[in-house]
């Protein structure tokens, strides 16, 4: 019997329906920067280690390229577009900025979205909790330093 | 050849201009932020075009090897597959590639894919282009090639051995350069000196920074005019388009670069050239856009590693007060398999030869070898990094040997505030500094005064505390002319930066660099530049993101490396800028019937006449009139057209070949590290518990930018100092090819950073600023220090390698008389 190499899935992103046909190897997070133009999702190291893919599925963050998009079939994501969706930018956003939490800008899509899934499931964290959160994403500008403090001030409502 | 010509006395001096209180020197929140926390940066990947081709390329296994036969023809039956190309084609449509050494090495043959041989693992050898990455992929595996292995040379101190495997035919004993510097007077150094500290091997290590975003590339190919359009991440495209053209065998002018945002890049990013000339085939000959995205486990193969360095037979001449007077070595650089910057890190190193201290007679043999191994190129802190870390190590080795402290003997061969500017025994010249000062300060950060009580506790807890320093001199702005030194028969010399700034129709302020940020910045802080001269707000400036070189800002050394944005990028744009606002007051004035451009002044985006402040022209009116209504303008001014192009070029002059002496490059940013690790004896493992890092790069543009750089710069180097590395097995395959080996830091991994800073400006600069993005190699020197010092008790041991994975720290602990052995002290 013929292997079955793809099939129709329908994916809920930022609140929008997709329905596509893919490939069955097909990654989520190619299927979310090929197939919908989302591109604010990146791909850094093909093996799961890196997290510039994060996106927030059913409620959890992953890793995007870990998952195939048939998987992703019924599921609703968030990606970084989702965040402000009506050009106002996220508290956290606004943090990263404000504190030069970004450099390259290349890790934040999927910083953001994995410091927004910690601040949605523990509105306050402490710095170790912070920084465990973001264990899973890798950043090359910043040593982290102002990233952690971003996250921070963004769970107290942009204070220090 | 020509007379060389020696460096004058003392540099030109920039005079420094009282700036009143502006934008320079404020926090001003980044332009870039704004589209890249929204996910709508546009980086090379992102780039799509309609019936686009993916590139997927079909890799060496092997690390030496004859390529016997090459079958594509499975892969091209493939439904969906465009084209393919082999290194047959290449070497029929392309020439090799420049070469920057002399000959003999100078005359190795360097394609753009691999021709009859492979040199190392994952040397690309065909390309495949196809739909989809996947089919792509698919269809590299159907490629057929035939492989005959050749023994690899892996190891570099034996590379030039006699009966050495050879890598290429034109360089004998794998030898790419050699050459002796020989400064002050290394003999008579030696004869005056009470002790002197031998050290037979110190080892720096291969890794590189890893950007996030992999290299990558989508061309388009012009048939009607024969240009090619490069949407790329390459850092560096005027030396891109040098070394691209004359393979391609088409004018400069037929390469288009391009590139928005760009992720992370640290040198690393500079020597795409050789697949974007794939790229550039295969867009021709299969008429379409293709699309080259670099795996992760590519970039680690065969992208740039920086340079692994070996000191051997190190002498340094001590007096009987700790003062040390200079230094002899022998230094072994392997390059990988190909030269694509190289060899120039043969003489960048001696933008810094002594280091921060004051040593004056120097004596270096310094080889430079080719190995089976992923070509190296720049990494952050390109070859002074290596360097650096030597005079560092020695430091510590000749403090420790001596039984003296490590911060006094430092302080002793400091070179001193009141010395600079400072010409080092090779003719560079230190701008400004204190380093001194900067040590103090770290300490500070690092509360120094209270380690001893710290010790007893660690030791309470079954811990060994130690405190480590270290130095990196930033050096930026380099002057090409160096470049002569390795080749003499180079047309090198000095740099250029180009930025140009107009005033639109309506009254838009519009900056275009020649740079290629990726991070860094430059949008917003020429931002705040222009804004200070043109007296509006940095929002009101509209600076373009990312690079076109079609943009006309492009010149010679265009690009975003060597620490040098803030020297000779916003050189440029004061310079363009300070044109524009005399275009500007010219037209105010006539407009506002002044009797000279001297009458009016510029404010809050009008001109005014000084004696009446009523009387104002708003630049939209200036715009306009210039652009769209100069038929109201006398004759005279007609010539005006508010688009202003600068270059900046700075005072460098042509060094003296023969002596290997002169002003290599215009600024030296510096930073001091420090830091206290705490090893469990048992195991090896330890933690950096306390870190400081105090930065000074002269005027501050923007100093949370310039703080963000010393964070990153200092978690680079301590994940280069812990962990990060790539070592090759006997085969020669890489043993860190992806982020599960190599392992870089993690939030959980980084400890506790500290940072301050102080202001030495330069004498030599625009701004008074300089260039300080490669401050990181100190953390190196700083980590190891501190290993050395906790390990005191245990045996003495000395460390002598760059990468202190637990590992090697457990061999220190149970075996120092090992690394004892490389060190010998000879008391007169």
């Amino acid at each position: 019997m013929e292997p079955v190499r793809g099939q129709r899935i329908t994916v809920e992103v930022n609140g929008e329906r997709h329905e596509r046909d893919v490939e069955a190897r097909r990654l989520l997070v190619h299927f979310l920067r090929d197939d919908l133009d989302l591109t604010g999702t990146h791909v850094g190291c093909d093996t799961g280690n890196c997290g510039a893919c994060t996106v927030i599925l059913n409620g959890v963050a992953i890793k995007s390229c870990m998952l195939l998009a048939v998987q992703a079939d019924g599921t609703s994501v968030e990606t970084v577009e989702g965040l402000s969706p009506d050009g106002e930018l996220h508290p956290l956003q606004e943090a990263f900025s404000s504190f030069h939490a970004l450099q390259c800008g290349y890790c934040t899509p999927g910083m953001l979205m994995s410091a927004k899934h910690l601040l949605d499931h523990n509105p306050e964290p402490t710095e170790g909790e912070i920084r465990r959160a973001i264990q899973g994403n890798i950043c090359r500008c910043t040593g982290y330093v102002n990233i952690v403090e971003a996250i921070a001030s963004a769970a107290k409502g942009g204070r220090r | 050849m020509s007379e060389t010509t020696v460096t004058p006395d003392q540099p030109i001096t920039v005079e420094r201009e009282e700036t009143a209180p502006g934008f320079i020197g404020v926090n001003v929140p980044r332009k870039e932020d704004k589209r890249l926390v929204q996910g709508e940066g546009v980086f090379v990947d992102d780039v799509k075009r309609h019936g686009m081709a993916y590139v997927h390329f079909v890799r060496s296994p092997y690390a030496h090897a004859a390529i016997s036969r090459i079958d594509v023809s499975k892969a091209m039956a493939r439904e969906g597959v465009y084209g393919t190309l082999i290194g047959e084609e290449v070497a029929a449509e392309t020439d090799p590639f420049f070469q920057i050494a002399p000959p003999p090495a100078g005359e190795l043959k360097d394609y753009a894919l691999a021709v009859g041989r492979v040199r190392h693992v994952g040397e690309p050898v065909v390309a495949v282009a196809a739909a989809s990455r996947e089919l792509a992929r698919d269809a590299a595996e159907l490629v057929e090639v035939d492989y005959e292995p050749l023994e690899p040379v892996l190891d570099p101190e034996h590379a030039a051995d006699p009966g050495a495997p050879q890598l290429h035919d034109e360089a004998p004993s794998n030898t790419i350069w050699q050459g002796n510097f020989d400064y002050g007077d290394y003999d008579a150094a030696l004869a005056e000196a009470d002790k002197v500290v031998r050290i037979k091997r110190l080892h720096f290590h291969r890794f590189s920074s890893t950007p996030l975003e992999t290299s990558g590339a989508v061309v388009e190919y012009n048939r009607g005019t024969g240009q090619w359009t490069i949407h790329s991440n390459n850092q560096f495209p005027g030396f891109a388009i040098i070394m691209m053209a004359p393979a391609l065998k088409v004018g400069m002018d037929k390469l288009r670069f391009v590139s928005q945002d760009i992720g992370g890049g640290f040198g690393n990013k500079i020597c795409t050239h050789v697949q974007l000339v794939a790229m550039c085939l295969l867009a021709r000959k299969l008429n379409r856009a293709v699309n080259w995205t670099e795996w992760r486990t590519d970039q680690h193969t065969a992208n740039s590693h920086g340079n692994e360095r070996v000191f051997l037979d190190v002498e340094v001449p001590v007096k009987a007060d700790g003062t040390m007077l200079g230094f002899k070595a022998r230094a072994i650089d392997d390059c990988g398999a190909f030269t694509r910057y190289e060899p120039l890190g043969c003489i960048i190193w001696a933008q810094v030869t002594p280091g921060v201290y004051r040593w004056r007679n120097v004596r270096l043999d310094f080889t430079q070898v080719c190995t089976n191994k992923s070509p190296c190129g720049p990494n952050r802190g390109y070859s002074r990094m290596q360097h650096l870390w030597f005079t560092e190590r020695v430091m510590d080795i000749v403090a420790q040997e001596l039984g003296a402290d490590p911060v006094e003997i430092r302080k002793r061969n400091y070179i001193r505030a009141d010395e600079m500017p400072y010409e080092t025994p090779n003719g560079c010249v230190y701008d400004s500094g204190d380093y001194a000062r900067c040590l103090d300060e770290a300490l500070e950060l690092i509360d120094y005064g209270s380690i001893d009580e710290k010790r007893r506790d660690a030791e309470s807890r079954g811990k060994l505390l130690g405190v480590g320093i270290g130095s990196t001199l930033d050096s930026g702005t380099n002057n090409f002319g160096q470049s002569t030194i390795v080749n003499p028969e180079l047309q090198f010399s000095g740099n250029n930066e180009v930025a140009t700034v107009k005033l639109d129709i309506f009254g838009e302020v519009v900056v275009t660099l020649g740079t290629t940020p990726q991070g860094q910045s430059h949008e917003t802080t020429a931002a705040q530049v222009v804004a200070d001269i043109l007296k509006v707000s940095p929002e009101d400036v509209n600076v373009r993101a990312g690079h076109d070189s079609y943009w006309n800002s492009h010149a010679g050394f265009s690009g975003t490396y060597a620490s040098q944005f803030a020297v000779t990028g916003l050189g440029a744009v004061k310079g363009a800028t300070e044109m524009l606002a005399e275009e500007i007051k010219k037209i105010g004035s006539v407009v506002l019937g002044a009797d000279s451009p001297d009458d009016v002044e510029l404010e809050g985006g009008f001109v005014r006449r000084k004696d009446n402040p009523e009387a104002a022209l708003p630049f939209m009116a200036c715009g306009a009139i210039v652009n769209a209504n100069n038929a109201v303008l006398p004759l005279e001014y007609r010539d005006i057209t508010l688009n202003c192009r600068y270059v900046y070029v700075p005072p460098h002059q042509l060094p003296d070949k023969e002596r290997k002496y002169g002003n290599l490059t215009l600024t030296y940013a510096n930073q001091i590290h420090a830091c206290v690790v705490e090893v469990d004896p048992e195991t090896g493992v330890y933690e950096i518990v306390d870190y400081g890092a105090v930065d000074d790069c002269g005027v501050r543009i923007n100093p949370l930018i310039v703080e963000g750089q010393v964070h990153g710069a200092a978690a680079q180097s301590i994940g280069a100092a812990t962990h990060e590395t790539f070592p090759y097995d006997e085969d020669g395959n890489l043993l860190t090819p992806n982020f599960y080996d190599y392992h870089v830091p993690h939030a959980l991994d980084m400890p506790p950073l500290k940072t301050t800073s102080i202001e030495s400006p330069s004498p030599f600069t625009p701004l008074g600023a300089k260039g300080m993005g490669e401050g990181g190699g100190a953390g190196i020197s700083a980590v190891g220090s501190a290993l050395q010092d906790a390990l005191r008790g245990s045996g003495k041991p000395v460390v002598t390698n760059s990468s202190n994975p637990y590992h090697r720290v457990w061999e220190l602990l149970r075996n120092p008389e090992e690394s004892r052995a490389l060190v010998e002290v000879e008391e007169r």
